[in-house]
């Protein structure tokens, strides 16, 4: 390995390095304000090297870099997550500072252990080979764990433990399907695999060509389910989201399941992309579709607290990105169209759900309770609060003039073009039926009466970073051409 | 040469206004709502001063701009552009547009002062506005379809803006309801379009954008019944929009607005948007000759209605909407006949005098309190600019050398006279007729408004003082009951002239009345405008072969100018003089009079048979069964489905984490034992 080829590292290396400045300035700074500030500035060093990899990349034919020892891909596709995870991150240190208070002393870890994980995540989006995503895996998932447990009361407690065991039974089944795969393939590179299964004769008469490799799909299937929150791996996602510290389960939220459907999608259509596989694994995806949809906006509408809500929701949103996945075509060489729309679909979940999870920081400050309707009469007593989280709700519906709908529109069309009508119809009524959880939120801000009429304070990095993702999030609805183009191109490095 | 960014400001400044006053200046600084009129007026003449450059970049270049639509959003076969097509008819339009809303919102100012709502009011004003500019700019007949709705939602909040009153209420549900029957023609339109998106693309065309479509239906692209049918749906939206026969039913009532948006949007702007449409899409309507005649006689037939109707009217602002429905028919006619041209030249000197006519009747109502004539009368003594004013407007109307009205009105009359045939004769004498009562209607209007003695104004009306001048066959009931001024503390009558900045517009716009005709389209070259402006302006725009020049036609110039004149000697002699005492002449004619003053007794027929009984117990008698039984009970079940199986669902999350782990190893069985099952090559 050059040197030269650690400026492919870069930003992961400058983002891990920045945990650890943050930690140590820890110990130094008296006003523990200035580590967020701190952080946030921090992160531009990585977005700035993510620029330059973006520039390098683009005087690259084949529009790829692979680098140390091979197990990177640099690409579009890398840098679109880089940028994402990057952005998540820093929105959600900025509003990190309303949650202070109960943070106590330990900032400087609190940030730190965010930093670690967004390095993790990063990687987890760029890697190559199948050991290197393992290891990136649990850099990003383990201080999450931390970062659950971090409150130390009871709740929070338990969301720790509990993440930590069933990460740990995810993290086996992900490592016994890798073993299986490279058992078939002989091999831990995502590209070999993709060529020697593609050359695989099928004249066995099982699924995916081999048992083997059947088991291998079932079991990495559950193991990136787990990570983005899909039916039936869901289970852990409401107790965590409601215990952790609402940063952390915003973070969760977002960054951790864009960095889940990274993997995923590189994994499936590099690796297991010929056409005999993806169709099976298609189909597969598509009921798992169904099910997270159905399952998610079903038991979402039986739940009376916010976080819990949209915990439910998070799962039937992996849902509607799975039908993205799923939608690849049946023969001939597949296109991008499902997983640009992921892509896209991902920008505008995060923009749309950070939303609103800035905004329960604030009122739950104020309020101190997670009951939808303990949030009655916030428009008059935080009307633009209140206005934020009606843009996302509106956003998590999918109705115009948001990115929800463009996202939703664009994913389901994919799955029209390659014969999914059914899927993109069960789309079509999942999402009316989740209308009726989401508009309870606002019917409780507008409709529903409150007792008190006092004001609801917010620190100013949290009304920035709250004005960054809603008024993104309408943005996006209004003019999604660029990021749409970026997510196409950055898509289509899978199928060439 | 305008740059596309800037005509892109000309669509922004007043949407900037409207998001500043509705989410700052009203929520917030509603002590100072007088700033939400400054915002406003800054805005618009903002857009105006770029109108005027958007129009003097398409003077002399005598084709469209060409600027290209952007995408939208591109998402396999659709792809959707947004974009502004700039060419002439575009740009005459932005200029009529801005320009007439910014006087009428510098005139609101003092019309609306003091009104609660004056915040919402101006931003109102500023949406439609916005709305209506992006109506003439679209390149892309779904976008255009999208700012289309938008002026109609913005009409109808502005019918309905004092909503308190009930028949303010109904009137923006009445008119909201009627033109969308047309609307729904034109949506029918562009979904045919839209679903035809793929036999465009094969010749690399948009369904949607409105170049290519008008390219389709001239390179036969689109078969001869098919254009037919985009015609008829597309003239439907049309004649809503701009209140033809049958559906002309919503404009009067619609003057339950305050008055200056009757003057915007209801005689200037808006409902010209349909006359608009239909000019815009000429290439599509010349393919299909059986539309154009319909256009023709539609617009021929309500120009006379409308006309009858504006002759028995009390209402002085009901006189002024039948009026306007009469000269959209004129406009229709013309493009009726095949001369798009002359059509957009009356429009917008319609435009002008129009607007002109509805502030003097704002002003008079300002003095009086009263829009009913009967309680006018004598006004010319205290309101002398309001009186001069209204004079050139009605002079203009009429068709009198040398207003602008004359020249508009001769070259419609010149173009049917000259299309021939059976339609064309019979549109040439309908035209004609309605000069004659234009005339009349509009001088009965000026002599019952200014001549005579002051007749009380609102306290005689509010006395229910006998009525001076009994002409009525049965009591009229009274379109604007008491309470129907612009706000209660201008319900007293204070004959005086109106304030500076309620006058000043009507001075403007009465010297664009007087000389708009005559400078823009002159038979001659001028000094600085060469002869026939508009027409080269706007021919190109209609894919015409040649530009399309209307010679100056004497005998209908001197026949139309003596029929005029003896509508208007008509009118002096019944309510000038009064030699002819119009009660006896009323009695004469009897059944006809009742028949038009019943407004030939349409609204009750579509209120009565069609509303009450067809629709309200039949169809919708119907529809409210299936809607109980059927949908509600769907819903019921879903809604209870989705209850208890999300709460059963719900119950298996026990907070176990060995359930947990549980339940992710059978997940991974049960996708093995599924691919066991069904899987497999």
């Amino acid at each position: 390995m050059s040197p030269s080829e650690l400026f492919l590292l870069s930003p992961e290396i400058s983002v891990a390095l920045l945990g650890g400045v943050i930690l140590l300035l820890d110990l130094a700074v008296k006003r523990k304000g200035y580590l967020a500030a701190a952080a946030l500035v921090g992160l531009l060093v990585p977005a700035g090297f993510s620029v330059g990899l973006l520039i390098r990349v683009g005087s690259e034919s084949t529009g790829q870099l692979t680098g140390v020892f091979d197990t990177l891909f640099i690409d579009r596709f890398a840098i679109y997550f880089k940028f994402l995870i990057l952005a998540a991150t820093a929105l959600v240190i900025a509003a990190s500072v309303d949650y202070r208070a109960r943070l106590g002393r330990f900032q400087g870890e609190y940030y730190g252990l965010i930093l670690f994980s967004a390095s993790g995540m990063m990687l987890l989006a760029a890697g190559a080979e199948l050991i290197t995503l393992f290891v990136a895996l649990e850099l990003a998932t383990l201080p999450l764990v931390a970062l659950a447990a971090f409150l130390r009361d009871a709740r929070s407690t338990e969301s720790g433990l509990k993440f930590l065991v069933l990460s740990a039974v995810s993290s086996a089944l992900l490592l016994y399907g890798m073993a299986f795969t490279f058992g078939v393939a002989g091999s831990t590179w995502l590209r070999d695999i993709g060529q020697v299964l593609s050359g695989a004769s099928q004249e066995t008469g099982a699924p995916f060509g081999s048992y083997a490799l059947m088991l291998g799909i079932a079991l990495m299937v559950a193991g990136f389910g787990f990570k983005i929150a899909s039916v039936p791996f869901q289970m852990w996602v409401p107790d965590v989201y409601e215990g952790s510290p609402t940063p952390v389960t915003a973070y969760l939220s977002v960054a951790s399941k864009a960095a889940g459907f990274a993997v995923l999608l590189r994994v499936f259509y590099v690796a297991l992309g010929s056409a005999d596989l993806r169709v099976e694994w298609g189909t597969l995806f598509a009921v798992l579709s169904v099910l997270s949809m159905s399952v998610g906006n079903l038991v979402a509408i039986a739940q009376s607290n916010i976080k819990r809500m949209l915990a439910y929701s998070t799962v039937a949103h992996a849902g509607y990105l799975l039908v993205g996945v799923a939608a690849v075509a049946r023969a001939g060489p597949s296109d991008s169209l499902g997983p640009s729309g992921v892509l896209f679909y991902l920008a505008t979940y995060t923009l749309t759900n950070l939303t609103a999870f800035f905004v329960i920081i604030a009122i739950v400050n104020k309020t101190g309770s997670e009951v939808i309707e303990d949030f009655a009469g916030m428009g008059r007593r935080a009307p633009w609060l209140a206005l934020a989280l009606a843009i996302s709700m509106v956003s998590l519906i999918g109705v115009p003039p948001t990115g929800g709908f463009i996202g939703k529109v664009y994913i389901f069309s994919a799955a029209v073009r390659h014969d999914l009508a059914w899927l993109a119809l069960a789309g079509v009524i999942n999402s009316v039926v989740s209308v009726y959880y989401y508009m309870r939120v606002v019917r409780a801000l507008y409709v529903l009466p409150s007792a008190s009429q006092e004001r609801v304070p917010s620190s100013l990095p949290l009304r920035w970073a709250l004005g960054i993702t809603a008024i993104g999030t309408v943005f996006l609805g209004l003019l999604p051409t660029h990021l749409l183009r970026f997510a196409q191109e950055a898509a289509r490095i899978l199928t060439s | 040469m305008i740059p596309e960014s800037a005509a892109w400001v000309v669509l922004g400044l007043p949407l900037a206004s409207f998001l500043l006053i509705a989410l700052v200046i009203r929520p917030f600084f509603n002590r100072y709502a007088r700033w939400a009129g400054y915002v406003s007026i800054a805005a618009i003449a903002g857009s105006f001063i770029l109108s005027l450059w958007s129009l003097s970049s398409t003077t002399g270049l005598y084709k469209a701009l060409g600027w290209p639509s952007h995408s939208w959003v591109k998402a396999g076969p659709l792809d959707f552009q947004v974009g502004i097509l700039m060419d002439g008819l575009t740009a005459i339009m932005m200029v009529v547009v801005s320009g007439v809303s910014l006087l009428i919102q510098i005139y609101s100012q003092g019309y609306m002062h003091g009104d609660r709502g004056y915040a919402r009011y101006f931003a109102y004003m500023s949406l439609f506005t916005a709305s209506m500019l992006g109506l003439v700019m679209s390149s892309n007949i779904l976008m255009m379809y999208m700012f289309w709705e938008l002026v109609g939602l913005c009409s109808y909040l502005l019918i309905g803006f004092w909503f308190h009153r009930p028949a303010a209420a109904a009137a923006a549900k009445k008119a909201f309801v009627v033109t969308r029957l047309g609307d729904f023609g034109f949506l029918l339109a562009i979904l045919y379009l839209f679903s035809h998106q793929g036999l465009f693309a094969e010749k690399g065309l948009n369904s949607l954008l409105i170049s290519d479509i008008l390219a389709a239906a001239q390179g036969g692209l689109l078969g001869a019944t098919a254009v037919t049918w985009l015609g008829i749906g597309i003239f439907a939206g049309a004649a809503g929009k701009s209140a033809q026969f049958p559906l002309h039913v919503w404009l009067p009532d619609a003057m339950e607005g305050p008055t200056p948006v009757s003057a915007l949007i209801h005689a200037a702007t808006m409902v010209a948007a349909g006359v608009f449409l239909v000019a815009r899409m000429f290439p599509l309507f010349e393919e299909t000759s059986a539309v154009l005649k319909l256009v023709a006689l539609v617009g021929g037939g309500t120009a006379v209605m409308a006309a009858t109707m504006g002759m028995v009217m009390f209402d002085i602002k009901r006189v002024i909407a039948y009026s306007t429905i009469s000269q959209l028919g004129y406009m229709m006619l013309a493009i009726g006949v095949g001369a798009p041209v002359v059509a957009i030249f009356h429009l917008f000197n319609h435009a002008f005098f129009k607007a002109l006519l509805f502030l003097g009747a704002g002003s008079v109502n300002h003095a009086t309190g009263t829009f009913d004539m009967r309680y006018m009368g004598g006004l010319r003594r205290s309101m002398p600019l309001t009186y001069l004013t209204f004079l050139l407007a009605a002079l203009s109307l009429a068709g009198i050398f040398p207003l602008s009205g004359f020249w508009s009105k001769d070259e419609v009359l010149a173009v049917a006279l000259g299309r021939g045939g059976v339609v064309g004769t019979l549109v040439f004498v309908l035209a004609v007729a309605g000069v004659f009562m234009t005339a009349f209607y509009i001088f009965r209007a000026l002599f019952m408004t200014f001549e005579g003695n002051f007749r009380g104004g609102v306290a005689a009306e509010q006395a229910g003082h006998p009525l001076l001048q009994a002409e009525v066959l049965s009591p009229q009931p009274a379109s604007h009951p008491p309470g129907s001024a612009s706000s209660s503390a201008e319900r007293h009558v204070h004959l005086a002239e109106s304030p500076l900045v309620m006058v000043l517009p009507m001075v403007v716009l009465a010297g664009l009345g007087v000389v708009s005709g005559f400078i823009a389209n002159s038979p001659v070259a001028l000094r600085n405008v060469p002869g026939h402006w508009v027409s080269r302006l706007l021919s190109p725009s209609f894919a015409l072969a040649e530009i399309e020049k209307v010679p100056f036609n004497w005998p209908v110039a001197l026949g139309s100018t003596a029929l005029a004149l003896a509508g208007i000697g008509l009118a002096y002699l019944m309510y000038g003089v009064r030699r002819l005492e119009p009660q006896r002449v009323v009695r004469r004619v009897g059944p006809v009079y009742r028949t038009i003053y019943h407004k030939y007794y349409i609204d009750d027929l579509y209120e009565g048979v069609v509303i009450r009984n067809l629709l309200y117990r039949g169809v919708c008698g119907v529809l409210d069964w299936f809607d109980r039984a059927v949908v509600d009970g769907i819903a019921e079940v879903v809604g209870w489905f989705g209850r208890n199986v999300g709460k059963a669902i719900a119950r298996l999350q026990t907070g176990q984490v060995q359930a947990y782990g549980i339940g992710m190893s059978a997940g991974v069985a049960a996708i093995v034992l599924a691919y066991l099952l069904w899987g497999g090559g």
